[in-house]
């Protein structure tokens, strides 16, 4: 067996899977998105564009998903950062792989049964009664957007937490010393050396939980009360409710546009920051 | 519903434990006063090993997938069906008859039974997705015996390809403690309330042939409507109410019940079943109209056990079974076999039985609204504004 032969074998099983998995069915749903309803639902073939000339009146649903899953992502990192740098840093190495451990726990119960316990959790006798018995009243959290961030930032802190844990955790800790030697105060030595060494965590960290926020459907759909609406969610209701699969593929098209767009534009962003932060080192 | 097992004590436990090892007692009679035997059906459903064995006639294999509506059986009868066949009832629950046809449409549900509304059984014959009903398997289906209004849905074209399950009302349920202790009698009261009073504790349905249709007899349309300016009216006054919702939910009770929502779009079964709970929420029926229905048990083509399918419903339609079943859901039935057998307060009960001049105004679904692509856009544009 040759070389070349060998390695196609190695790629197949993978390659197979990307083919029947993912090529054909966005082929499919590509093709779908320039038909038409069928009368009783589903798609006829056609030619039109009327199914993308109608997108904006999905513009809600755009609009909700492109705000909340970066503010998501970006809440997620803003409480996760303090949490791997707790974990890589100052935790105790005999306590170390408890308290990992602890981070994966939530991911023993389905992340439905979780968002589950966030509805009486948010709802009317869990947290705005005890905020009631403190003398704050009329608070209503359950099937609001703060609800469903809450919901995000709880269900995907994990996949926030470990990149940067590891980033965090293969740091030369010779070089937070060699700082502090010259002279950095603890606070320029996070800035000029922690944090700029994690960004490959933060990066991996954001783009793991942004691209998985920008298709969320099921947590917006318990915490928001069909009223906090993702794109997710308007595509189940095309798909299972109006049967509108011609116009319910082209929604899907332009997520899928959308999100590409905006990862090549992050990643651009990102591997740029690794450059000018190399100029930085130099001098 | 409350099932009234008792926690036994550890030695009460080993009493029993020595009788049925001795032999004194049966299995059965062990099962049931130590609570194992409703421990053993759920795990029978997991460990192959520890599904009964069947004791029916012929064997109908050991499951039966049945999907069906929110709160709408008694979980009782489920386990006599399996403790007398050795199938597992295995339910799947949907929120709209869309959301059913839909998944029948993409193929390979999977399902042995669902149960349809009047409206769209018709729909499922012209698409093919229904298997036509052979009555020999069906024993305790007796055509005569159902009031004709709430089962001519069933056949088409003289075939028949469903059979009666219940009937009722779709009105609204209000917790009158919110409003003074009185209830009210409008869809126009309804949908301004929601936007007043009752802001931010309103809910409709996540349906479009209820929500559509109850925004249509708001301005005194029909509820069936599919004329275009009717339904921009319609789709107005949604829009408009949207911000003031507490929810968009065809599962309403949990929210009713804890005090989150006050008001909602309501099912006359569910209507019953949060009176009977919480008195202070009543069940009316909007004064313009609004909707009654009759559900179905219908097998789809294809179905993966059929003979359990069969069993099912005509265990379902047994009246005995059937009367505990419009006792644990609360909605008519329109057998009058079952009728019979019910206690006289609920024969009287004004919810289940409104009086005939509230019935008058409603309608029954239209299939036209099912495949309206105008009403299923509406909705859906309606739920992502």
């Amino acid at each position: 067996m040759t070389q070349r032969t060998r390695n196609w074998l190695l790629l197949a099983p993978a390659g197979t899977w990307f083919l029947v998995m993912l090529i054909i069915p966005l082929t499919v749903v590509f093709i779908f998105s320039f038909g038409e309803r069928a009368p009783s639902g589903g798609v006829v073939p056609a030619f039109t564009f009327e199914q993308y000339a109608n997108l904006p009146a999905r513009w809600a649903a755009f609009k909700n998903t492109m705000t909340l899953a970066p503010v998501g992502t970006l809440s997620a990192l803003l409480i996760a950062y303090p949490l791997a740098y707790f974990l890589a840093v100052k935790a105790d190495p005999k306590w170390k792989t408890i308290l990992l451990v602890l981070v994966i726990v939530p991911f023993w119960t389905s992340i439905l049964i979780r968002s589950y316990a966030w509805i009486f959790l948010l709802g009317g006798r869990g947290i705005p009664a005890l905020l009631e018995w403190v003398g704050i009243e009329g608070i209503r959290l359950i099937n609001t957007p703060f609800a469903v961030l809450v919901g995000i930032i709880y269900g995907y802190l994990p996949l926030m937490v470990f990149p940067i844990y590891v980033s965090l955790d293969k740091l030369d800790k010779g070089l937070l010393e060699a700082s502090s030697d010259l002279g950095a105060k603890p606070w320029r030595t996070f800035l000029q050396i922690t944090l700029p060494l994690s960004i490959p965590g933060i990066a991996t960290g954001c783009m793991l939980v942004f691209i998985l926020l920008m298709g969320e459907y099921l947590i917006p759909a318990l915490l928001g009360g069909g009223k906090v609406f993702f794109v997710g969610n308007a595509l189940v209701d095309l798909f299972l409710q109006s049967r509108n699969w011609a116009y319910g593929s082209a929604v899907a098209v332009t997520l899928v546009v959308v999100m590409l767009i905006t990862v090549t534009v992050y990643m651009r962003l990102i591997s740029r920051l690794g450059a000018s932060r190399e100029d930085v080192s130099i001098m | 519903m409350t099932r009234d097992i008792d926690y036994i004590s550890k030695k009460k436990f080993m009493e029993e434990l020595e009788r049925y090892r001795k032999g004194s007692v049966t299995r059965r009679h062990f099962l049931n006063v130590t609570g194992l035997g409703a421990a053993a059906a759920v795990m029978g459903a997991a460990v192959p090993g520890l599904r009964p064995s069947p004791a029916y006639a012929g064997d109908i294999g050991d499951r039966v997938i049945l999907a069906t509506w929110p709160n709408y059986h008694d979980p009782a009868n489920f386990e006599a069906f399996t403790e007398a066949t050795g199938a597992h009832v295995q339910v799947n629950v949907f929120g709209s008859n869309e959301e059913m046809l839909a998944k029948l449409q993409a193929g390979a549900t999977g399902w042995d039974v669902y149960v349809p509304t009047n409206y769209t059984i018709s729909t499922y014959v012209e698409e093919g997705l229904i298997e036509p009903l052979d009555t020999s398997k069906l024993p305790n289906y007796d055509a005569s015996a159902f009031d004709a209004r709430y089962a001519e849905a069933g056949s088409v074209d003289g075939t028949l390809y469903a059979v009666p399950k219940d009937w009722g009302s779709t009105g609204m349920a209000i917790n009158t403690k919110h409003n003074g202790g009185k209830p009210i009698s409008s869809w126009k009261e309804f949908f301004d309330i929601a936007r007043d009073k009752f802001s931010g504790r309103a809910m409709v349905h996540d349906y479009q042939l209820t929500t559509i249709g109850s925004a249509l007899n708001y301005y005194g349309y029909s509820f069936n409507s599919v004329d275009e300016a009717e339904l921009a009216d319609a789709e107005k006054l949604l829009i408009d109410v949207k911000p003031h919702l507490f929810a968009i939910t065809s599962d309403y009770q949990p929210s009713m019940r804890n005090g989150d929502a006050w008001l909602t779009i309501c099912w006359s079964g569910d209507g019953k079943q949060l009176n009977t709970d919480m008195p202070e929420i009543y069940y009316v029926l909007g004064s313009e109209g609004g909707e009654i229905w009759s559900d179905y048990y219908a097998i789809p083509k294809g179905a993966p056990h059929m003979d359990a399918a069969y069993a099912l419903i005509n265990f379902l339609l047994d009246p005995a079974v059937n009367a505990k079943e419009v006792l644990a859901h609360g909605y008519p039935t329109a057998d009058a076999r079952t009728y019979d057998l019910l206690p006289e307060a609920l024969k009287n009960d004004p919810i289940l039985f409104p009086a005939q001049e509230l019935l008058d105004p409603l309608e029954f679904g239209a299939a036209a609204t099912l495949t309206d692509p105008n009403r299923a856009e509406l909705m859906a544009r309606f739920k992502s504004a």
